[in-house]
C-alpha cells in the first residue's frame, strides 16, 4: 500500500493544487502534501520487513499483460527516499521565491513528483514507461514557463531529446514483451529473458535502452541539452531536475538495463564505460572555465553521473554499493549547491563568479554551510561522498568485467582532483577575498533557508560517518541485480 | 445493412429540410437528430436487430469490424456536428446541402466497411469521393476552394481509374470471372501476372486515397483549400473509413499473398513517415500542418496493413478512434481562430484557458504521449510490427519520426501558454467548450484504460 500511497498523495493533492485560488495557499498547500508524502516514505523505511504493504498489485490491462504493480525494495526505497525529502527541502528553501500563477506552479511541482515516485516502484515496463514520460511532462512546463530568457529553446530541446530516448526504450520494451513466455511486461518475466535472447540481440536492445537513459543522466555524447535546460529552468525545477530526474537514468539502468539484458551489457559496458570517462573528463574541463554558477554545477553533475554509471558496468559489488548510497547524496549534495545559488541569485540578481566576492565577511553562515555541501561534494572523508566514492573506486578497480579498470580507475581519480579544483576555486572567488560594491550589503541567510541548509549538512555528516544503514538497506538487492549481471551463457 | 439504408434515407430528407424551412436552427437540429438516430441503428445492427432482411447475393457482408467501427464513424460524426455544425451553415448558402452531402458520404462509408466483392468496394468509395468534391468547393467565391475541388477531382477520378483497371486485372485473374473477395483469394494459387498487376494498381489506388507517400501530392493543397470544416471531416473520418477499407481488402483477398507485397508497403510507409512529419515541421500556417500530420498519421496507420494481425486490428479501430477524435477537436478550436499562423495562437492560454487546454491534450495525444489515446494508438502498431519480427528497422525510424512530431505539434502548444500575444479569437459558446471537454475526457479514458474499446473486438469479434 506505502508505494501507492507515495504516487496518489503528490498527485491528487497536485490536481487539486490547479483549483486553490492564490498562491500562497498553493505553495502552502503543496509544501504540507510533500511533508506527508515524506511521513509516508519514513513509514515505508520502518516497515521493511512487512512485504505486505511494500507491494501493490491490481489489473490494469489484462489483454494486454500489463498489471499496475509497484513495490518498495532497497533501490526504490532509496530513490523514493530521496525524492519525498528532496520537495519539501525545495519548497522551504525557495519559499521566498516569489512565481506568476504559483498556483500552477505547485500543482505541477507535485505533479512531477508523483511520476518520479512511480518511476522509482514501478515494477511492470508499460507502468514504468508510463510514469518516465508523466515525470517529464510537468518538468517540460514548468521549465517553459518560469525559466529564464532562452527558456522556449533550451527545454525544448531537453524535451525532444528524451523524448525520442524514450521512445527507443518503448521499442526495446515491446520487443522484450513480445519475447516474454508469458506476454507479461512484469519485472520478473524481463528477469527471466536473459538466457533466452541471443547475444547479438541484446547488443541492440542495449542501445535501445541504454540511449534512453544516457540522455537523462546526461552521459557525453547525449548531454548537451542539460546545462542549457539547467541555466534556464527556475531553480526550484533545477533542483528536481540534478537532484532527482537525473537518478531516473542511473535506476533504469540498474533495475531495467544492467539484470534483463546481462550479455549486452557485458558486451557493451566497455564503450559505455568509455563513454561515462570522457563525459567526465570533459565536463571538469568545461566547470573548471565556467563563471555561471548555474552552468559550473550543472557540468560537476555530469561529472558524477559518469561516474555512478561507470561504477555500475563494473559489475562488483562493492561498487554497486557505492552507485546505491552515492545517488542518493548526490541528490543531497547538489540540491545543498542550488540552494546556495538560489540564495545568491536572489539577492545580488547575478550568477557570475566574477562579479561576487567577500560573501564570508557578510554572510558568515551561509560561507559555513556552503563550504561544507561544497566538500562533500568533492567527496571529502567524513562527508557522505567520500563513502559512495570511495565504495565506487573500489569497485571499478577490483572490476572482472573489464580489462581497463585500472585505466578507468586512475582517469576517474583525475576527475575528483579537477572537482576540488573548480569547487574551492569556486569558493574561493565567491566567498573570500573583498568584497565589492554588489556583496558589500549583503545580508545572511533567512532562518528557514539556514534550516534547511543545517538539516542538509546533517544529513551529509551523519551518513559520511555512519553509512551502515543505508548498506544495509540496499544490500540484499545489489546482491540480486549483480548476480544477475554476472549472467554468462 | 441499417446504417447504409438509414444514411441514404436521411440525406434525401435534409435536402428536403432545406426546401422546407429557411430556419438554420431546424436544418441543424434535423442533422443532429439524424446522425443520433444513425448511431443508434448502427448499434441495434450490432446488437442483431436488422430492419430490413434482403437478399444481398452476398455482395455486402457486415461483420463486427466494420460495424464496430461505423459505430466510431457515426459518433465522431456527431461530435463533429455538435463542435462544427454551426459554422457548416456559415461556409455558403445551401446549409441543408451540405448536411446531406455529408450523409451521403456516410453512407459510402458504411458500405465500404462492409463490402464482400470489388465493384461494393467501387461503388462505396465513389459515394464518399463524389459529394467530397462538392464539399472542397463549397465556398465557391473562394478561389483556393475552387483551385483544391478541381485538383481533387482530377486526382481522385485518375486513382479511381487506376483503381477500375485493378479490378479488371483481378477479375480475369480468378477462375471463373469473379469479383468475389474469396474467390480473389483463391486465386493466389496460380499468381498469374494478371493477379499481381492487379494487386499493385489496387495498393497504389487506396494508397492515393489515404494520402500515403509518395501518392500525397493531393492532401495539403486540397485540405488548405477546402473550407475548414469540411477538411476537418475528410482528414477524420472519410480518411479512416478508406483505411478500414483499404485493411479489410487486402486482408481478406490478399492476406494470404502478404509475404508478396509487405515490402512495397513498408516502403510505403517509410516514405509516408518520414516526408509527412518532415514537411509539416516548415510550414507556417496551423492549417496546412495538419494536412501534412493527417499523411504522417497515415504512415502509422499502415502499419496495421504490413502486419495484418489480431493486434493491427485491434489497434487500427483505436487509432481511427485516437486519432479523428483528437484532429476533430483541433480543427474545431482552429474554425474559431481569426489567425491561421502559429502566431494565431500566442497567448490563447492566458485569454481562453480552457480552449487551450484542450487543445493540449489533443495534440499529446497526436504527439502519443502517455495516459492519451494516441499513445496506446502507437503502442499497438508497433507491437503489431515488432510481433512479425521483421521490421526493426522500420519500428525504428517510425519512432524517430513521432519525436520529430513532436515539433510541430509543440510549436502550437508553446504559442498557447509561453508566449505572449493577443489572440484572435471568434466567439465560443458554452456548449461548444462543454464537447470540447467530452473530448478530451474520452482521450485521456481511452489513454487509462484502452481495454473498454479492446475488449468491444475481443467480445463481439474474436
Amino acid at each position: 500500500m506505502i508505494p501507492v500511497l507515495l504516487i496518489l498523495i503528490p498527485l491528487i493533492s497536485g490536481f487539486a493544487g490547479f483549483f486553490i485560488r492564490n498562491g500562497n495557499g498553493a505553495k502552502k498547500w503543496s509544501l504540507f502534501s510533500s511533508v506527508i508524502t515524506l511521513l509516508v516514505s519514513i513509514a515505508g523505511l520502518s516497515i521493511y520487513n512487512g512485504k505486505a504493504y511494500l507491494n501493490f498489485d491490481a489489473e490494469w490491462l489484462t489483454g494486454l499483460g500489463s498489471r499496475f504493480s509497484v513495490s518498495l525494495d532497497g533501490l526504490s526505497q532509496i530513490l523514493s527516499l530521496l525524492t519525498a525529502i528532496s520537495f519539501p527541502v525545495i519548497f522551504i528553501s525557495t519559499y521566498r521565491n516569489e512565481y506568476k500563477n504559483a498556483k500552477n506552479f505547485y500543482a505541477l511541482m507535485l505533479l512531477s513528483q508523483a511520476g518520479l515516485m512511480g518511476v522509482f516502484v514501478a515494477t511492470d515496463a508499460l507502468l514504468f514507461y508510463f510514469f518516465w514520460e508523466l515525470a517529464l511532462i510537468p518538468v517540460y512546463f514548468l521549465s517553459s514557463q518560469w525559466g529564464g530568457e532562452k527558456r522556449i529553446q533550451a527545454t525544448f530541446k531537453f524535451f525532444i531529446y528524451t523524448f525520442t530516448g524514450s521512445l527507443l526504450m518503448l521499442v526495446g520494451i515491446i520487443y522484450l514483451y513480445t519475447q516474454t513466455p508469458n506476454h507479461s511486461f512484469s519485472l520478473d518475466s524481463f528477469y527471466s529473458l536473459h538466457s533466452k535472447i541471443t547475444g547479438a540481440t541484446q547488443g541492440w536492445l542495449f542501445w535501445l535502452f541504454f540511449i534512453a537513459f544516457a540522455i537523462k543522466m546526461p552521459i557525453f555524447p547525449f548531454h548537451t541539452w542539460q546545462p542549457d535546460t539547467y541555466e534556464q529552468s527556475p531553480t526550484a525545477v533545477t533542483m528536481v531536475l540534478s537532484g532527482i530526474m537525473v537518478k531516473m537514468g542511473l535506476f533504469g539502468v540498474i533495475r531495467w538495463l544492467a539484470p534483463v539484458l546481462p550479455i549486452g551489457t557485458w558486451a557493451w559496458g566497455d564503450t559505455a564505460s568509455a563513454l561515462c570517462i570522457i563525459g567526465m573528463i570533459y565536463a571538469s574541463l568545461i566547470a573548471m572555465q565556467q563563471d555561471d554558477l548555474k552552468r559550473l554545477v550543472a557540468y560537476s553533475s555530469i561529472a558524477h553521473i559518469g561516474l555512478m554509471c561507470l561504477a555500475i558496468f563494473a559489475t562488483t559489488k562493492i561498487g554497486m554499493q557505492g552507485v546505491m548510497i552515492q545517488m542518493f547524496n548526490h541528490g543531497i549534495n547538489i540540491i545543498g549547491l542550488w540552494v546556495v545559488v538560489n540564495l545568491i541569485e536572489r539577492q545580488f540578481h547575478t550568477r557570475k563568479i566574477s562579479e561576487l566576492g567577500g560573501l564570508a565577511q557578510k554572510a558568515p553562515a551561509l560561507a559555513i554551510l556552503l563550504v561544507i555541501v561544497a566538500l562533500a561534494n568533492v567527496a571529502l572523508p567524513l562527508t557522505n561522498a567520500f563513502v559512495g566514492e570511495f565504495l565506487m573506486f573500489s569497485g571499478i578497480y577490483n572490476s572482472v568485467a573489464t580489462t581497463y579498470n585500472v585505466v578507468f580507475t586512475v582517469t576517474a581519480g583525475v576527475c575528483i582532483i579537477l572537482s576540488a579544483v573548480y569547487m574551492l576555486n569556486m569558493i574561493q572567488k565567491v566567498f573570500y577575498g573583498n568584497t565589492n560594491e554588489l556583496t558589500q550589503n549583503a545580508k545572511d541567510i533567512y532562518p528557514n533557508e539556514k534550516i534547511i541548509l543545517a538539516v542538509l549538512v546533517i544529513i551529509i555528516i551523519a551518513i559520511g560517518v555512519f553509512p551502515q544503514p543505508i548498506l544495509e538497506l540496499t544490500k540484499n538487492v545489489v546482491d540480486s541485480i549483480v548476480t544477475k549481471m554476472n549472467y554468462k551463457t | 445493412m441499417n446504417a447504409i439504408i438509414f444514411s441514404a434515407v436521411w440525406g434525401i430528407v435534409m435536402m428536403f429540410s432545406g426546401v422546407l424551412s429557411n430556419n438554420k436552427k431546424t436544418i441543424q437540429a434535423t442533422a443532429i437528430v439524424g446522425l443520433i438516430l444513425l448511431f443508434i441503428v448502427n448499434l441495434l445492427d450490432l446488437g442483431g436487430n436488422h430492419f430490413i432482411n434482403i437478399d444481398l447475393h452476398n455482395m455486402l457482408y457486415f461483420e463486427t469490424f466494420g460495424l464496430l467501427f461505423n459505430a466510431i464513424a457515426f459518433g465522431a460524426s456527431l461530435l463533429y456536428f455538435l463542435l462544427s455544425s454551426s459554422d457548416i451553415l456559415k461556409v455558403g448558402v445551401n446549409g441543408a446541402e451540405y448536411f446531406a452531402l455529408i450523409f451521403f458520404v456516410l453512407c459510402g462509408v458504411s458500405i465500404v466497411t462492409s463490402f464482400n466483392t470489388l465493384l461494393m468496394l467501387f461503388l462505396g468509395i465513389e459515394i464518399i469521393s463524389i459529394p467530397l468534391y462538392i464539399l472542397t468547393g463549397a465556398d465557391k467565391r473562394d478561389l483556393k476552394s475552387n483551385e483544391a475541388s478541381l485538383k481533387y477531382f482530377l486526382m481522385g477520378a485518375f486513382s479511381t481509374g487506376l483503381m477500375l483497371l485493378g479490378i479488371t486485372f483481378l477479375y480475369g485473374a480468378t477462375a471463373n470471372g469473379s469479383f468475389f473477395l474469396d474467390d480473389i483469394a483463391a486465386a493466389k494459387t496460380s499468381l498469374s501476372p494478371l493477379y499481381i498487376i492487379g494487386l499493385l494498381l489496387l495498393l497504389v489506388s487506396m494508397s492515393f486515397k489515404v494520402s500515403a507517400a509518395p501518392f500525397h501530392f493531393w492532401t495539403p493543397d486540397v485540405y488548405d483549400g477546402a473550407p475548414t470544416v469540411f477538411t476537418s471531416f475528410m482528414a477524420t473520418i472519410v480518411k479512416a473509413a478508406v483505411f478500414i477499407a483499404f485493411i479489410r481488402l487486402f486482408g481478406d483477398a490478399f492476406g494470404d499473398t502478404i509475404q508478396r507485397w509487405q515490402i512495397f508497403v513498408a516502403i510505403i510507409i517509410a516514405a509516408t513517415l518520414f516526408i509527412g512529419n518532415i514537411t509539416a515541421v516548415f510550414q507556417q500556417s496551423v492549417k496546412r500542418m495538419l494536412a501534412y500530420s493527417s499523411i504522417a498519421q497515415a504512415g502509422f496507420m499502415l502499419f496495421a496493413l504490413l502486419t495484418l494481425n489480431t493486434f493491427a486490428k485491434e489497434g487500427i479501430i483505436l487509432y481511427t478512434a485516437a486519432y479523428s477524435i483528437a484532429t476533430i477537436g483541433i480543427f474545431a478550436v482552429l474554425i474559431k481562430m481569426k489567425d491561421y499562423s502559429f502566431e494565431g495562437f500566442n497567448g490563447l492560454a492566458k485569454h481562453h484557458p480552457t480552449i487551450a487546454a484542450v487543445t493540449t491534450i489533443f495534440l499529446l495525444s497526436l504527439a502519443g504521449i502517455p495516459l492519451t489515446a494516441g499513445f496506446f494508438a502507437k503502442y499497438y502498431m508497433l507491437a503489431a510490427a515488432l510481433q512479425t519480427g521483421k521490421f526493426l528497422w522500420l519500428v525504428i525510424f517510425a519512432v524517430l519520426c513521432a519525436a520529430i512530431s513532436v515539433y510541430y505539434y509543440f510549436r502550437i502548444i508553446q504559442a498557447m501558454y509561453f508566449k505572449e500575444g493577443e489572440p484572435q479569437v471568434l466567439e465560443t459558446t458554452l456548449s461548444f467548450r462543454v464537447v470540447l471537454i467530452v473530448l478530451s475526457i474520452i482521450i485521456i479514458l481511452l489513454g487509462i484504460f484502452p481495454q473498454w474499446l479492446i475488449n468491444q473486438i475481443y467480445y463481439l469479434y474474436l
